[in-house]
């Protein structure tokens, strides 16, 4: 049954995919996917955010679990749940000597839509392929093939859209061109998931961000959340003279000790503390307290940092 | 049933015939119109008549099976053969279709081209023999099922193939063969007994003498055996591909 309230567009439960040959690519997923938002899954290769789609989409089984794509099962409701479903593949796949305007009206009428030239026409404007709608898909660029793709993919006006590496091969221009064309589908109201490897890419699109490692979802989270992360710096201060402990009056202090007591580390976030990141009285503390700091540096955690990280830890 | 998706998938493969008009249409015709010329005309002539039906009508309904054959294999395991090769299947099997509706569109379509070019060739044969139909309607049944049932065998191969040498090597080494050694060009009685015996073991020969009988009302086995036989295979070809759907065999791991 369908539930319109529902904020989850897609939920996944306990979804795992092992194949024939025992490689279990997916193991034990579970997520929510918001209607209308932008959920990047990052990842390196092989981890697993294709197999991940493919399922979800009904290219592969599932070996255990299920998908509920506006609450109807994607295997039992398939007709229901694939309905509302359009896939842009990260291989560049398609039938060389048909024209752009016909493959698009092809894919519409094959996912039982009635034709519609104007909803075509409208589709093929915003991805900037109107003028070439008479040509033969053999004599388009990459870029323009990979929105062909897209225009595929919405020709039969779906609720949510899966792209697989969008910009994997395209040059930093058409990137850019393709980030727009997917914000514009967001705010026409398509929940968007996009998988990639560019953390920028990610950083720049998503409202959610999810970290696929080794068939595993290690983290989902808000985008403003990881960016706090992003935002939070340390401070290393080395002391002249080792200390055994971090002395009692500077207790109110967020600081720890490295282990040979040599430097004080200072936790701070620039951007949610603002003016006040408390350095200022820390020093002052410090000299208060006649403990002499030979040398400072500050550092900052990147979300490339947090994501390679995530995606090395405990292998 | 999503009759808009099946009917979609039918257009476009027919459509994939219509660009390619030459190699689909022009080049098997003009291949059997040769077998009339060299059979029929050249050959035929030196050969009085066969079972009372003069030799160049004699062939006109073994060549149409031939035509039926080799085209509905062809066409249909190139049909799905392609779009598995290219990627492009992962839109049909994304589509909310069920894969029955995918078989009636790639199969519909593949059994419909073999049934038109079965069509012109008729047409064409009457440029060189005359000839006539005394069971129409059974010559209409017995097409249908063979184009059907050989589309379906082509489908299967097109699943099964894992690169254009399996594509080819089933028609090439199976069909074409076995339609020669079915009574295409004879009469099984003219055979000595012992390769008698051995030819009612293929299948082929079921449907030449089945779709002959339509013409001339003569033929080798009982037209009855041999609308057991067609229907056979048929089930035949749709349990295979129903296995195919059940397992996911290399279309969906």
């Amino acid at each position: 049954m369908s539930d319109a309230q529902d904020a989850r567009v897609i939920r996944i439960e306990g979804l795992g995919k092992t194949f024939a040959g025992g490689f279990e690519a997916l193991k034990d997923i579970d997520l929510d996917i918001h209607r209308g938002e932008i959920l990047a899954l990052l990842g390196p290769n092989g981890a697993g955010k294709t197999t991940l789609i493919s399922v979800i989409c009904g290219l592969v089984n599932p070996t255990h679990g299920r998908v509920l794509i506006d609450g109807y099962d994607n295997v039992r409701q398939f007709r229901q749940a694939r309905a509302r479903i359009g896939l842009v593949p990260q291989e560049l796949t398609n039938d060389a000597f048909i024209r752009v305007w016909d493959t698009v009206s092809f894919s519409r009428g094959l996912f039982g839509k009635p034709r519609d030239p104007a909803h075509i026409e409208k589709v093929l404007r915003s991805l900037s392929l109107w003028e070439k709608r008479n040509n033969r898909l053999i004599t388009l660029s990459g870029g323009m093939k990979r929105r062909v793709l897209i225009a595929k993919a919405l020709a039969h006006e779906p609720e949510i859209l899966f792209l697989d590496e969008p910009t994997a091969g395209v040059d930093v221009a058409l990137r850019r061109d393709m980030w727009e064309v997917v914000r514009q589908l967001r705010d026409s109201g398509v929940t968007i998931i996009l998988t990639t490897h560019y953390i920028e890419e990610a950083e720049e699109m998503a409202d959610r961000i999810g970290v696929i490692r080794a068939g595993e979802l290690v983290l989902v989270e808000d985008k403003q959340a990881l960016m706090q992360q992003l935002g939070r710096k340390e401070l290393t201060l080395h002391l002249r003279d080792p200390l055994d402990g971090v002395p009692p009056t500077l207790s109110q202090h967020r600081l720890t000790l490295t282990e040979d007591g040599h430097a004080l580390v200072y936790a701070y976030d620039a951007e949610a503390d603002g003016d006040d990141t408390g350095i200022a009285r820390l020093l002052a503390d410090l000299e208060a307290a006649g403990i002499a700091v030979k040398d400072l540096h500050t550092r900052q955690s990147s979300l490339e940092e947090i994501f390679v990280n995530l995606v090395k830890e405990a292998a | 049933m999503n009759l808009e998706s099946v009917k979609t998938l039918y257009r476009a493969e027919m459509a994939r015939s219509l660009r390619t008009v030459l190699q689909s249409i022009v080049s098997p015709v003009l291949s059997t119109s040769l077998y009339f010329v060299v059979f029929g005309s050249a050959i035929g002539s030196r050969i009085s008549e066969v079972n009372g039906v003069s030799y160049g009508a004699f062939i006109v309904p073994g060549l149409i099976m031939l035509m039926l054959l080799t085209q509905s294999v062809s066409n249909a395991s190139f049909g799905i053969f392609f779009p598995r090769f290219s990627g492009t299947i992962y839109e049909v099997l994304s589509a909310p279709m069920s894969y029955w509706e995918v078989v009636a569109g790639y199969v519909g379509a593949a059994a419909s081209k073999s049934l038109i070019l079965g069509i012109i060739v008729l047409i064409t044969a009457r440029l060189f023999v005359p000839y006539s139909i005394e069971h129409p309607l059974m010559m209409a049944v017995f097409l249908v099922l063979t184009a059907a049932t050989f589309s379906l065998l082509g489908f299967i191969i097109g699943i099964w193939a894992d690169g254009f040498e399996k594509l080819q090597l089933v028609p090439l080494l199976v069909i074409t063969p076995l339609t020669f050694l079915g009574g295409t060009f004879y009469s099984i009685d003219m055979l000595p007994p012992f390769w008698q015996a051995v030819t009612l073991a293929n299948p082929v020969v079921y449907l030449v003498s089945g779709f002959r009988w339509s013409f001339y009302g003569i033929s080798d086995v009982s037209p009855l055996i041999s609308l057991g036989m067609i229907m056979l295979f048929l089930a035949a070809a749709l349990s295979v591909v129903a296995w195919i759907f059940r397992t996911g065999y290399r279309l969906k791991p």
